[in-house]
């Protein structure tokens, strides 16, 4: 009976921390947030979303001062930072600055919809999952808006990542959802605080290479992994980040953990 | 282990086997009757794998699920996001 009392007084005391590193999003910003608080409120979920701007030259920090006066401080948490320092160190900026114990890492640019964070957070509870990724491969899964090229290349990237770094690799535990052994999942995620920052600790990769070394290294320490199928949406406002060197990056860095892990 | 040394080692063990053919250091009357094959097999192996991957490729880019529905969704969200928004007071 006391276990679990106490039991529910965790799950009350959990809370989640939405770190949205942004550069030049001023548009998708708003937009973001809005949907963010439109399907968290509708749950009992204690969150904050910590917007970790690089010093964006379009003003998305102005816009997202006034999302914060709307929305008060205590759900809008601004830790900019002076220029663009890259993807990784921006989620060491956040976590420092999380308060909740589960961390949750999106895009500001609309092609992960908020509405599948409540699924998250849901299926780690159920099977408490050291972290839960969104995968586009299963079920209702999917993309829009990419041309041929592009998804070409993303099945060529996936043959090329799991030729060199899964060829062997026993299957990961996620449960009574799909085999993501050869799957190329950089996506949204949702961690446990403290498993968030071990692995951080032993990446040493920047940018977007960080998020699949995540993956990587998360199956060599044995963490367990639960995932949602996610729709993709391209981005409506802005460029993309991708451009052709970081797919040269991506290249290059796989390489280097082929040699290294 | 690396990904690399496993790489390695299972490529030294394949060629091993395949120079002990080439070179003649194991005889038997197969071997002599498919010489040449087993000479070019790893070119063979090669071409195959690369037919594996185009083929792979391309099933998956053409049975990539397209999410229409998804995308409509997120249009008329932001329509109402951008709306909501202006009566709090947002200046786009």
């Amino acid at each position: 009976m006391a276990a679990t009392a106490l039991d529910s007084e965790i799950t009350k005391s959990d809370k989640y921390s939405i770190l949205l590193p942004t550069y030049n999003e001023k548009e998708n910003l708003p937009i973001i947030i809005w949907l963010i608080v439109k399907y968290l409120d509708n749950t009992d979920y204690d969150y904050e979303v910590i917007i970790i701007d690089d010093g964006s030259p379009d003003g998305t920090l102005d816009v997202a001062k006034q999302l914060q006066k709307i929305y008060g401080s205590h759900k809008i948490v601004l830790k900019p930072r002076e220029k663009k320092l890259g993807l990784g160190t921006a989620y060491i900026h956040g976590i420092k600055h999380a308060t909740g114990n589960f961390i949750i890492i999106m895009d500001a640019d609309l092609s992960h919809h908020p509405k599948f964070i409540p699924k998250f957070i849901d299926l780690q509870r159920e099977h408490d999952y050291d972290l839960v990724t969104g995968t586009r491969y299963v079920d209702e899964g999917g993309v829009y808006g990419w041309d041929f090229k592009r998804t070409r290349g993303l099945r060529c990237y996936e043959i090329y990542f799991r030729v060199l770094l899964q060829w062997w690799q026993k299957q990961l535990k996620t449960a009574t959802h799909s085999n993501i052994k050869f799957k190329f999942t950089i996506y949204k995620k949702l961690y446990k605080k403290d498993i968030l920052q071990k692995l951080i600790d032993s990446c040493v990769s920047k940018g977007y290479v960080f998020q699949m070394e995540m993956i990587i290294r998360a199956r060599q320490l044995d963490y367990t992994i639960g995932e949602i199928p996610i729709t993709f949406v391209d981005r409506v406002y802005g460029e993309s980040k991708l451009g052709g060197s970081e797919i040269f990056q991506f290249a290059k860095a796989l390489l280097y953990l082929f040699a290294t892990t | 282990m690396t990904k690399l040394l496993e790489w390695i080692s299972v490529i030294s063990a394949v060629f091993a086997v395949w120079y002990s053919i080439v070179g003649g250091y194991v005889k038997h009357p197969i071997i002599d009757n498919n010489i040449s094959i087993i000479l070019v097999s790893p070119i063979i192996f090669v071409i195959l794998f690369g037919l594996y991957a185009a083929t792979v490729v391309l099933y998956r880019v053409f049975t990539f699920n397209n999410c229409e529905e998804a995308a409509k969704e997120l249009q008329a969200e932001i329509a109402e996001a951008r709306k909501d928004l202006l009566d709090k007071g947002m200046k786009f």
